[in-house]
């Protein structure tokens, strides 16, 4: 069960995110492909737990998955592959390279932030 | 400001909402310290292997055995992963060889800061190899990256030649696949060495397939002759590396996220 490592080291990242923008994080999206050896709903479940008392506690984790695809070093051919059964889907042979389905990504976190103050508002919309 | 169109409509009131793109590994901490622990191994001239299996395949006896074996012609050293006690560290000080315990407590896998940590109590400058020997588990394990040079995944005969088949993550990402205790093979007459290199190239790995004996000394030569291949390689390469010169800056104290676990 290392998903909650893997949860505790994503919500320190996420927290930087926060701090750098003085935000308050509302939602988090990730990629999880089959092959990256982290079960997806083992880690919606560590994550309530790792976000608690960090400035992503309250927020949505939305997991998304990506297909496990190979591309054929023999043919050319590219097609989908059942992870451990990573051969060419063209021609059978092994000689293969993944080209999705190992991601284990944080892609984008959603934020609320704070307006700026009115009177540095006012400063800026003079310059212009 | 609304992102979308950049007017000034927004969820709350005075609460702009904000998506920021991000596209980093989930494990981007472990991945910076894993390459600084590679950078540590290179600037030191020592080969890094990663010894991971399900527990009881045989790590320990693998270590024991590759010591007696070379031990005249490299200096090893182990960093011993295991939840609780120091039993393998002192199978393997009792060969004269130094090794570092790291007790995981629950953790289920090392990860790129406890290797770090024992490096520091490792003396590098006199060592060749040092073997990582992982917590004995075909899962967690493989999604840490520590800073080895090459991945050595043990699959013993008593556990059944379809086990690349059902642990892909791990046996995918192997540089050497050791089919370990194949003197039992006879007697269990289930284990089938050509299925279980089978499953791996079905993993398009192209790694090894050995098949040894590390307490009968079965073919152990085949695997001490990969490792000084290997090594013989992996030198080659560090000795082209700026960081092969000797001016590895040492900046740990403010390298690390201490918000990592």
């Amino acid at each position: 069960m290392h998903e909650l490592s893997i949860c505790q080291a994503l919500i320190a990242q996420v927290s930087g995110i926060a701090h750098e923008r003085a935000g308050r994080i509302t939602a988090v999206h990730a990629c999880i492909g089959p092959l990256s050896g982290v079960e997806a709903g083992l880690l919606a479940d560590a994550y309530p737990l790792a976000a608690a008392g960090t400035a992503a506690e309250g927020s949505r984790l939305e997991l998304e998955t990506a297909p496990v695809r190979v591309r054929c070093r023999t043919c050319g051919a590219e097609g989908d592959a059942a992870p451990n059964r990573l051969l060419c889907p063209t021609c059978g042979d092994w000689h293969t390279d993944l080209i999705s389905g190992d991601e284990m990504l944080l892609l984008r976190v959603e934020l609320e932030v704070d307006d700026p103050p009115p009177q540095q508002t006012a400063m800026e919309s003079s310059h212009v | 400001m609304c992102e979308a169109c950049g007017c000034s409509a927004s969820d709350v009131a005075g609460k702009d909402a904000e998506t920021v793109a991000v596209l980093h590994r989930l494990l981007d901490a472990n991945d910076q310290t894993a390459a600084h622990n590679r950078a540590h191994f290179n600037s030191h001239r020592v080969v890094a292997v990663n010894l991971m299996s399900a527990p009881g395949a045989g790590k320990t006896a693998l270590l024991e055995a590759t010591i007696d074996a070379l031990k005249d012609e490299f200096h090893m050293a182990v960093i011993e992963g295991d939840l609780e006690t120091d039993n393998d560290a002192r199978r393997i000080r009792a060969r004269g060889v130094p090794a570092i315990q790291i007790t995981t407590g629950n953790a289920c896998h090392l990860d790129a800061r406890m290797v770090h940590d024992a490096l520091h109590e490792l003396p590098l400058f006199d060592l060749d190899i040092v073997f990582i020997e992982n917590v004995g588990n075909l899962v967690c394990p493989a999604s840490f990256d520590l800073g080895q040079h090459r991945n050595v995944v043990l699959l013993s005969a008593t556990e059944g030649d379809d086990k690349p088949a059902k642990y892909p993550v791990m046996f995918r990402t192997a540089d050497l696949v050791l089919l370990s205790k194949m003197d039992l093979a006879e007697v269990l007459g289930d284990f089938d060495a050509a299925r279980a290199e089978q499953a791996v190239r079905e993993l398009a790995n192209a790694a090894p397939v050995l098949s040894i004996s590390a307490r009968k000394a079965v073919k152990l030569e085949i695997w001490t002759g990969w490792l000084r291949g290997e090594v013989t390689t992996i030198r080659a390469a560090q000795a082209v590396t700026p960081l092969a010169q000797g001016n590895h800056y040492h900046r740990h104290e403010h390298h690390h996220s201490p918000a990592v676990a």
